[in-house]
């Protein structure tokens, strides 16, 4: 179906219904209860979710297939971001045109920063797509500042001209990223029992493009194209002895990736219209890194997985704070309580890195194929106990 | 007609004179085979003809075409397939996968951005893919992982994959090193095969005397770096250079 294969389409059908539900598993807790507050479905963390997804789906059909090791992809992401919000500024507040056209504009820049870098392999590759994409991040924050607006970002104002639909609503207000005018933030929330769940403009609209994103790596991965970029990572030489040039397929797999990135750019600045310089810098480069290898780096729903657990952890661990803590541990004697709370205490909160850190060694160690290569492989162990018992 | 005429090749690695002087004529649908001890610069004359090395001087023409200063892949797409001595295969695939990556190479060229047509829609492709690796007896295995197999098997995917390009020229370096008796001799059967019924013009490095004078029309003889010899099989066993360059009677 879709031109896929059974086995790929029950994928598709999976990550549709994870996205689709998510606004109601992602709530699994009653409002008001204790743990109210690891609740995930909230339209700006599940926006984020998805958003990053498609940047890590993008950045695995690069570094899954071929093996190349960008570190300079949050360059993409930013570029697509500054021309999202000049699309929303100049053009129309509409959202269609921003993501489009910051899709554009990033595969645009990916097949400069790309041709270059690409010159190179191994670890030359990494440090030249790094050190573009810090060059972009330092020139977005100081020299380009007309452009980019510097330090303080690029914003939607309420002058701005926006020759396609008119300068602002009327009631002075700046008006708000809409899709042909449903607002981009708009949500209905339904009550069932004591559960709160809500339902979102945006985010149903950067679900759709997901789908959409994740079903077109379906289709590069079982392609001939896709087979070619495999062969890249296996045995670059022996693909020329072969009649293959590999330089035209991994600056294609480069453009592809870089224009993933810009995509999920041109979401971010749709949900909210604001783009700064620190979008580009190395730590977010470094980020989709750790969430296609935690997930699983050449699986097709591994990044996506990965994705969603950091930008959970970051949100949630990030949240708890001492006194939480304190509540939590108040059944303890006075001592030990204190104990717990000043153990836990470094990994919480601000210090939520750590706990990163240390999933990611985890993973990592015990876990080489990620978070999905470790779930086969249980799968497999589980199934294949089974038929041997029987 | 002369398919593959080298005149005049040098090759120097610092103070070693790998190749001086190499010429030789490959006559158009013939075997020949290139013999020689070790270090007597067979397959340093081998990577001058796909591209990994650049002669000092010297030309290497291919149907009247220079086959120097261009890059592998150009090379290939010429019609010149190399198989390797020590197996070059793509260790992470499926053995169809490596076989259909050449024959994909055959018929797109350099680059084809096919990103949208499934693979398992290349059922011509696939075919052909499946066509070789029966003729070399490889059909039960073509969903195995390329690394997973024996060397002998490694060998045989390698030529499989040079096959399944129809090339005009076919370079097999130690071909049967490293594979039993009977996969040895189902590997000439195979190549005698094909030079008879497609007219290839193959040129085969080989230790195993075995497999040279079953298969070769034509044998030069290489010993530090020259070509000492270059005759018909049936002259070459008794030619008394032969006998001095292997048995070392030069001095």
């Amino acid at each position: 179906m879709l031109g896929l294969s059974r086995n790929d389409f029950l994928l598709l059908l999976f990550v549709l219904v994870l996205v689709a539900a998510a606004p109601i598993f992602l709530n699994p807790f009653p409002e008001g209860s204790e743990f109210a507050q690891f609740n995930a479905g909230y339209p700006d963390l599940m926006q984020r979710f998805v958003i990053f997804g498609i940047f890590a789906i993008g950045f695995n059909i690069l570094f899954g297939l071929t093996g190349y090791l960008s570190f300079g992809h949050a360059a993409f992401l930013g570029a697509g971001s500054y021309a999202g919000v000049w699309m929303l500024k100049l053009l129309t507040i509409n959202v269609i045109p921003a993501i489009v056209v910051s899709t554009i504009v990033a595969g645009i820049f990916s097949v400069i920063i790309g041709y270059i870098s690409l010159r190179r392999s191994g670890i030359y590759f990494s440090i030249l797509t790094l050190a573009f994409a810090q060059m972009s991040f330092a020139l977005a924050a100081s020299v380009l500042t007309p452009i980019t607006g510097g330090e303080t970002g690029l914003q939607t104002a309420l002058h701005d001209p926006r020759i396609l639909d008119g300068a602002s609503d009327g009631a002075g207000n700046i008006p708000a990223p809409s899709l042909f005018g449903l607002e981009m933030k708009q949500s209905w929330q339904v009550n069932v029992g004591d559960w709160l769940w809500t339902f979102n403009v945006g985010y149903y609209l950067s679900a759709f493009v997901l789908l959409i994103a994740f079903y077109i790596a379906i289709r590069i991965f079982r392609s001939p194209f896709g087979m070619m970029l495999k062969a890249v990572k296996s045995n670059n030489q022996r693909l020329s002895y072969t009649g293959i040039s590999p330089r035209p397929y991994t600056l294609a797999a480069f453009v592809i990736s870089g224009m993933y990135a810009g995509l999920a750019g041109g979401l971010m600045v749709a949900m909210d219209p604001l783009a700064g310089a620190e979008r580009m810098q190395w730590t977010a480069s470094g980020e989709v890194v750790l969430m296609t290898i935690l997930g699983g780096v050449g699986t097709l729903v591994g990044p996506v997985l990965g994705a969603g657990l950091i930008k959970y952890f970051e949100n949630i661990f990030s949240k708890i704070n001492d006194n939480l803590l304190h509540q939590w541990f108040a059944f303890m004697p006075d001592g030990i309580e204190d104990f717990m709370v000043t153990i836990i205490h470094p990994f919480v909160g601000k210090g939520w890195h750590l706990t990163l850190g240390l999933m990611f060694m985890l993973v990592v160690v015990f876990l080489p194929g990620g978070l999905v290569g470790g779930l086969s492989g249980l799968y497999r162990r589980v199934f294949q106990r089974r038929s041997k018992a029987q | 007609m002369s398919a593959l005429e080298v005149r005049g090749v040098n090759k120097r690695f610092g103070g070693l004179q790998a190749l001086n002087d190499v010429n030789l004529t490959v006559d158009e649908g013939r075997i020949h085979a290139i013999i020689g001890p070790n270090g007597a610069g067979k397959s340093t004359l081998l990577n001058c003809f796909v591209g990994r090395l650049t002669p000092d001087s010297g030309t290497v023409m291919f149907h009247g075409k220079s086959l120097l200063g261009i890059q592998p892949h150009q090379i290939n797409q010429a019609g010149v397939s190399r198989v390797f001595q020590t197996p070059e295969i793509f260790s992470d695939l499926t053995v169809l996968e490596n076989v259909m990556i050449p024959a994909l190479a055959h018929r797109d060229g350099i680059f084809e951005f096919n990103a949208f047509k499934p693979l398992r829609r290349e059922t011509e492709i696939r075919q052909r893919a499946i066509d070789v690796l029966e003729d070399l007896g490889m059909e039960d295995k073509t969903d195995m992982i390329a690394a997973s197999m024996s060397r002998g098997d490694k060998r045989r995917l390698e030529m499989a994959m040079g096959l399944v390009q129809e090339p005009k020229l076919l370079l097999l370096d130690e071909p049967t090193a490293g594979m039993s008796r009977a996969d040895t001799n189902n590997t000439i059967d195979v190549l005698r095969h094909i030079g008879d019924s497609r007219g290839l013009t193959m040129i085969i490095i080989e230790h195993d005397m075995h497999v040279v004078f079953s298969l070769a029309d034509r044998i030069s003889v290489l010993a530090q770096g020259t070509v000492i010899v270059e005759d018909a099989p049936e002259h070459i066993k008794g030619n008394v250079k032969v006998q001095e360059a292997y048995l070392g009677g030069a001095h």
